[in-house]
Formats: structure tokens, sequence, C-alpha cells
């Protein structure tokens, strides 16, 4: 492939710190010729690179009786853009090796791209394409709709996926977030490729977005990729994003009756902003309590003692517009109400009695030495220079993390427990045919 | 099978990256792997990788779900939920709360022909993992209450996988139906009547059969130089003893000489769905010369939406929302070779069956052109290289393999041995494989619903 762009060297590039553990590896903001900013972590000892962005909005902007149309939208882009069809569009895809996604979530409309060093150049034109020139040709529209519609049919049994979306709807009714991200069979029925076109034109907005790069290319070769993939979206759109929202269902049972052994449960309240000064305090105490796997209070008292799950997990949620504390459990029909008695009774105990310092000190070092265990892959590091931009938590972020983490006192955690921990009030949904519960109302 | 969902999902990943089915490729130019045995017979292999100061620490037994006496079935995969119960020097319950106070996480998985144990950590804690780990190799302890308790975690698990979820019971079905001697048509998580029975005496007694370092693999890949690993691994597992492993002697495959078909109507089934699967070689197993030919036959035939089944059933003809063939060449006996459809809404199963037979017949017939077999090869060839950019890839690759029959050269020469294929070889493949008489179809299907 050429490289029309690679002797244009006007990007602003400002290297700032960033010695991830072994001190070669530095986070680069890079600032295209046009404008448009990325974070870049440049590794060429593997001749690949990943690219991962995101838009705020996503999900959240669908008109709720077309719910699903971004997810829509992401299956679409790469399913015919600019010169190609659907199938030329594949095709070149695999003959390049590769690989473009993109997803609509509930607060993001968000996309990933890999290629091979060699093909890099033909990669972000693809991309270009996808984001700037899709077709949405019938066949594909219908295609897709098929697909997700066969997905939304198959889920309709999934106990997981029923547990989810009545959870969502009771806590979230009346605001886009209650919706499921997907959409309804009728929802999905109804979408028309001008919704699509409408949406995307709503979407994707440079304002509004955020990019990471990693991997085998340079600043000065990165910058004018930028311009020519995301240069000619519109600078600012006009989106209503949603209001603020705190959940709804606090204290409630629901109970979903389907033939199944295990019954599947998933339980959560309010929880905290990323941005609330207490976060590092719940990070670490949801650590200790349900977010460590193995070494999770809920854990050893649900799985190790009791053998009454093989999976019990807590963890924070702050989504743009609210802040969720969820957790799950399965656990066959005849010992849900003891598993949720043990959860319901760890939760209080914690409140009450907070941790012991022995389980700060260990939470510290585990959250703070197993960081380094996230850097492993290109795609890995990608996600996570989207996620610090998209949290505004600074370039040096990965320089600070483990102060911010060192720093929690156990006064700290004894006030955020209090904020956090509140084992009454959680909204509680249960699928599948357990013994002694029925809906609280 | 594994101890915990997290690492199901990195697994999924990995097979999700070579989608088309192919063993784990490697190269010796990619991988660079160095290699070492202990004289006690354990191998040792080191892929360094230098990005980031941590490093994967793997071992490997070679046993695994095919390999457990007859009536036992899942005592390899409870065995490994076991094995993070204590020894004498870390107490009960205690291996991974270590492990997570040294920053590092850890895990286990099941399969047919392998157990893995592994930690990711900081490379200065190294040694103390591989410590650790040679450590439960030979003392591990197991008390009555530990064993029992441990046993309804692995019945919940086995309800999250299969009771909970009416097309895993038809995936459990539809392989016992195809292996008729072999143990692969056994679940590895086991069935239930027989975990439920499983016992302290079971499990030790398959632990001291089977786990000793003649019977293990270390792999370590990240920020380590491979003449330092060598050194902990004679520091740590070098004294341990030999000990007497039986080898892996399974009953094979009789000749499979009748289609089968397996339906199954489930109240809790709301989209149908139309699996085949037909008995297929590996690398090690079987007519051997066909696996990596057929890895590009089952890319070009259903690896994508570029692939035959996608363009005809999905595209053209609209009777599957999805549909597509899998492939995997690694295994230490025969395998499969799997096609699968989603009908559209509204669409006859019987209609789309009837479709696939006809690609698959065209397909047999008159192959694929040419563009299509380098269009396939460039994307497993390109794995290859992407397999590279995950630090916790390599290990599994070589684990998997070695745990599987191949040798370390096998894995270096994945690639040559993809550039190498030719469009006969892809062909004859195909025709030596998709035989209906060695199949088994499978339809999934709501209450009521009829199947022919």
């Amino acid at each position: 492939m050429m490289r029309p762009f690679r002797l244009r060297i006007f990007c602003l590039v400002l290297t700032l710190l960033m010695p991830f553990g072994a001190g070669a590896t530095k986070i680069q903001e890079v600032r295209s010729p046009g404008g448009i900013a990325a974070w870049l972590v440049s590794e060429p000892t593997i001749p690949l690179l990943s690219v991962s962005f995101s838009f705020i909005g996503g999900g959240s902007l669908d008109q709720p009786e077309r719910k699903g149309t971004g997810n829509m939208v992401s299956g679409l882009l790469d399913e015919g853009a600019g010169p190609y069809n659907s199938l030329a569009f594949q095709t070149r895809l695999e003959e390049l090796a590769v690989r473009i996604s993109f997803s609509a979530g509930r607060d993001t409309f968000s996309g990933s791209m890999r290629t091979l060093t060699k093909n890099r150049d033909a990669a972000f034109d693809l991309l270009r394409l996808a984001l700037n020139e899709p077709h949405f040709e019938a066949e594909a529209v219908e295609r897709i709709r098929r697909q997700i519609l066969t997905g939304l049919i198959a889920s309709q049994e999934d106990p997981n996926a029923i547990a989810g979306r009545l959870w969502f709807k009771t806590a979230f009714a009346g605001h886009p977030y209650g919706l499921p991200n997907k959409g309804s069979i009728e929802t999905v029925k109804a979408i028309t490729a001008d919704d699509m076109r409408v949406f995307l034109g709503k979407a994707l907005a440079r304002d509004r977005l955020t990019i990471g790069v990693v991997g085998d290319i340079t600043a000065a070769e990165l910058g004018p990729l930028l311009d020519s993939t995301f240069g000619a979206l519109p600078a600012s759109t006009e989106i209503k994003t949603p209001p603020d929202v705190v959940m709804k269902g606090i204290g409630i049972l629901k109970v979903v009756e389907k033939p199944i052994p295990q019954s599947q449960v998933i339980f959560g309240g309010p929880g905290l902003a990323r941005n609330d000064p207490d976060w590092y305090g719940a990070y670490v105490l949801n650590y200790v309590l349900g977010g460590g796997g193995f070494t999770s209070r809920l854990t050893e008292e649900v799985r190790e003692k009791r053998g009454l799950a093989y999976s019990v997990y807590s963890y924070l949620s702050p989504l743009d517009h609210s802040a969720l504390y969820l957790g799950g459990v399965g656990t066959q029909n005849q010992r849900v109400g003891e598993a949720l008695a043990v959860i319901k009774a760890e939760i209080a105990r914690t409140r009450d009695n907070g941790i012991t310092e022995d389980e700060l000190a260990n939470a510290k070092t585990f959250l703070n030495g197993s960081f380094p265990l996230r850097l492993t892959s290109s795609g890995r590091i990608a996600r996570l220079l989207l996620a610090i931009q998209r949290e505004s938590l600074g370039i040096d972020y990965m320089d600070r993390r483990a102060g911010l983490i060192n720093a929690v006192t156990m006064k700290d955690i004894a006030r955020v427990a209090k904020r956090l921990l509140q084992p009454d009030n959680l909204l509680v949904v249960v699928v599948g045919k357990p013994d002694g519960l029925m809906d609280s109302k | 099978m594994s101890r915990y969902f997290p690492i199901f999902a990195i697994f999924s990943l990995i097979v999700g990256v070579f989608a088309a089915g192919l063993s784990r490729p490697a190269d010796a130019a990619l991988f660079h792997p160095k290699t070492h045995s202990l004289a006690n017979g354990m191998q040792v292999v080191v892929i360094e990788d230098h990005r980031a100061p941590v490093v994967a620490h793997m071992v490997w037994y070679k046993v695994g779900a095919a390999d457990e006496p007859p009536g036992k079935s899942g005592i390899a995969h409870f065995l490994e939920h076991l094995m993070f119960k204590g020894t004498p020097s870390v107490p009960s319950g205690q291996f991974s709360k270590i492990v997570a106070r040294n920053g590092g996480r850890d895990n286990a998985f099941t399969s047919y022909d392998y157990t893995g144990y592994y930690q990711n950590v900081a490379k200065e804690k190294l040694d103390l993992v591989m410590g650790m780990e040679a450590d439960r190799m030979v003392n591990l302890v197991l008390t009555e209450d530990d064993v029992l308790t441990e046993r309804d975690v692995v019945l919940e698990e086995r309800r999250s996988r299969t009771d909970n979820d009416p097309s895993a019971q038809m995936r459990e079905v539809m392989n016992a139906t195809q292996f008729m001697g072999h143990p692969y048509g056994i679940p590895v998580i086991g069935w239930k009547h027989e975990v439920e029975a499983l016992s302290h005496s079971d499990a030790l007694a398959f632990y001291r059969r089977y786990y000793a370092p003649n019977n293990a693999i270390l792999v370590v890949a990240g920020d380590v130089e491979a003449r330092e690993v060598f050194a902990l691994a004679e520091k740590h597992f070098g004294p341990l003893q030999r000990a007497d492993t039986p080898p892996r002697l399974r009953p094979q495959e009789p000749p499979h000489r009748a289609a089968r078909r397996v339906v199954f109507n489930d109240a809790r089934v709301s989209q149908a769905s139309w699996r085949r699967s037909y008995l297929a070689p590996t690398r090690t197993a079987g007519d051997s010369q066909h696996a990596i030919p057929l890895s590009l036959f089952a890319d070009m035939l259903g690896g994508g939406t570029t692939s035959r089944i996608y363009r005809e059933l999905v595209v053209k003809q609209k009777l599957a929302a999805g549909a597509g063939a899998y492939y995997n060449a690694t295994g230490l006996d025969l395998g499969r070779f799997l096609l699968y459809a989603t009908p559209s809404p509204g669409v006859d199963i019987a209609e789309l069956e009837t479709a696939m037979d006809k690609v698959v017949a065209d397909v047999l017939k008159d192959g694929f052109a040419p563009e299509d077999l380098e269009r396939s090869r460039t994307g497993l060839l390109a794995a290859a290289i992407y397999a590279r950019d995950s630090l916790f890839t390599s290990p599994r690759i070589f684990g998997d393999a070695l745990t599987s029959g191949l040798k370390v050269e096998q894995v270096e020469t994945w690639t040559d041995e993809v550039r190498a294929v030719t469009m006969d070889q892809v062909q004859a493949a195909g025709q030596a494989v998709l035989d209906i008489r060695s199949s088994v179809t499978g339809l999934l299907l709501p209450e009521g619903e009829l199947g022919k």
C-alpha cells in the first residue's frame, strides 16, 4: 500500500510521561493537522495496530418507537459503503485481513479497527467509507434486520436476558435506559433506512468523538489518517441527551417464572458517579465485597462456604446519566432464598462493620499490582485509552491511579459503605422457579 | 469448563480469532519459542515478549475429560476445582488469595485433552507462583468437607452452562450421538448423576494417577529471559519425582455407517436452530494430511460473510439469519467438522436443511474459485500475526497443541503448511470428511414444532 500522507508532519504532538511499568511505553496526545485529537501508544514490536473510538450519544438517541436504531446502524456500516457494495466491502476487509466493528451502547456509539501495518492506509480508508458513506442498501438492511430479530426471539427465553430486561425496565421506567438497547421485535420491524440515516447524521459528530490508537504507527503517521477518516464528519450536531435519572424500584422483588432448574438473579441499587469524590473508596470496597472473584466476601460466603453458586459477583456501573451498583448470582431453585439471604446479610455486615485493615491492604495490592495485566494487547490498551478520555481522568491518570487507590482510608471505606450498601433497598429480579419467592408489591 | 467465567470468555475470544476453525496458528518466525526439558520429563516452553512487565505462567497437564475412568465423568474438571483447596504449606482456600495479594490473576480450565492452570502476574512474582504451582502438583490436601461443598459448586456450574440452556443440552446430545465409542461423547463437565456421586477418593485417585512433572508442560510468556525461566523450572519442578503415568489409551470410534438425527423440542426454545457435525481428522488423528486443507475448506465454505454458505443461505436465498461452518484442526483424537444455521423468521427448517445440503453438494462437486482460496489463506496467515498481539494467546496455543499430540515444531510450521495448501488438497479434504454417514444432524425446535 502507498502511504500518500506519510511525509506531512504537521501534527502537534504532546508527549507526556507514562512509563507503564517497563518505562518503554508512553501515551502521546496527537492532534491532527485538521484538529482531531487522539491518544496514541506507539508500539512497533508487532506489525499491527488497533484503533478504538466512540461518540457520546449512542442508543439513547433512538426514538422510543424505533428503539434499536443505533444498534441496527452498527450492523450496517460495513455492509456496503462508498464504491463497494456489501459483498465487495466484506471481500475487501478479508483480502486485507482488516477487522472493523461497531456497536451502540446506552451512552455511546463506538467502533474499533484492527489492521496489519502493511494494510494500514487501506484499512483507514475502509473505516472512512463505513463512517461517511454507508449505503443502507435494501438487501443488507433486511438481512441485518432478520439477524437482529432472530437474536431478539432467541433472547425471549434466555433467563439472563429476561432478568436484565426486567431489571432495567423496572429501574428506569419512562427513561431511555429502561428500554433494551437492541429494541424489541416491534420497534426493530419498524426501523427504516431513513431512520438510520437520521440517526447517523446526529450520532457522529467530531465534538463528541474520542479516539485511542495503539500499535505500529507514529504520531506523524497517524495525524493525517485521523483527518482523512474522521475529518468529513460534522464538527457538531444537535442532540437531545436523556435527563439524569435515579433508579426506581427500590426494595422490590420481582419473580419471572420459567421452567429451569437454576434461578438467575440480578440485584442492584443506586451506585456512584465516576467523578464522585468517593469513587475510589467505592471501587476498593466493591473489590472486597463482590468484585474480587475468588477473593471476594460474597464468593467466600455463597460459593466457598456453602456451595450455593458457581458465580456470584457485584460491580459498579456508572452510566452517563445515572449510577448503579449491580450484582448477580445463579442458584438452584430450592436454595435461591437462602442465597439471597446470605448475600443481603453479607452486604449488611459490610455496611455495619466495614472491612478489615488486611482486606484494605490486600485490595490495594491487587488493584494496583494487577493493573499492568490490562496492558497486554493493543486492543485492550486502546480501549483503556478511550475509557480514560471518556471519564476525563487525564493523560497522567495511569501514573496517578496507584496514588488514588492507595489514598483510600478505613474512614473512607466506612463512609462509602454507609452510602453504597443498602441491602433492603435492592431491586431484585429472579427468573426461574424459586422456592418460596414471589413478587413483592 | 473453567473454574470461573472470565477465563471462559477469554478462551472463546481466542477461538473466535480463529473462527474459521484452524488449529492454533503459529510460526517459528512469529513466536520464537525456546524449549527445555527437565530430567524428570517436564517440558518447558518460553515465549519472550517484553512489551509489558508481566508474565503469563501456565502449567498444562496431559490429561482431560477423555481420560476419565468409566462412570466417573466430570472427575478431571472436578479435580481442577479442588486443586485450589490447599497443601501443607498453602492453607485451604488461600491459593487464589495469595496470588491476588501479589497483584495476580489466576484460574484454570479443563477440556477433553488437557487441564490447565495459570497465573498472570508481574514478572517479579514468577518465582512465587511457580513455587506454588509446583507445590500443588504433588502436595494437594483435600478434606471431605472441601470435596462435598465444591461438588455442589460444580453442579451449579453444570446448571448454569447446560441444564438451564436447551441449546447446550442439544449440543450435549449431539456429541453423545456423534461419538459412539470415544469418550469425546461424554460432556467435559460430566453427566449430572455421575458428578453427584464423585467422591474424595475419586478425586485423589485421579490426581495421583495423572499429576506429575512428566505428564505436565510449563509454558511461560512475557517479560522474561528463557534461561531465567529454565532455572526457575529446575528449582521448583526439577526436584519433583517422575511418576508412572499410564499411556493415553482411549476407546476409539468404530466405522460410522449411518447418518444420525437428533430432534429436540423444548418449551424453553423460542428460536429454532439447525446443526450438523461430521467426524473429522485432526492434525494428529485420522487422515491427518486433510487437517490443514480442511481448515481452509471450512473457512471458504462457512467462515464469514463472503463464505459460500453465508452468500447462498443468508444473502441470496434468505432462508437463514445466520449460517456457517467451523472446524478445529487440533485434537488428540478424531474431531468434528460443524455446519450450523438459524432459520429466518417464518422459514421451515426442513427447507433450510435442503438448501444447506445443496450448497455442500455443489461445493463438493464444483469446488471453490482460486481467489476464494487466496482470501482464506490471507485471513489464516494474518490470524497468526494477530495471535502475537495478546500476551495470553501464545501460551494457550502452545499448551493446547502440546497436550493434543502436536510438537513445538508443528506449531511453528503451521503457517508454512497453510501457504503450501493446494486447491486439490482442499477439495480432497472436503470430499473425504463431509460424508453424511459419519454425521449427526440436530434440530432444536420450540415445543410442538415438527422436524422432518
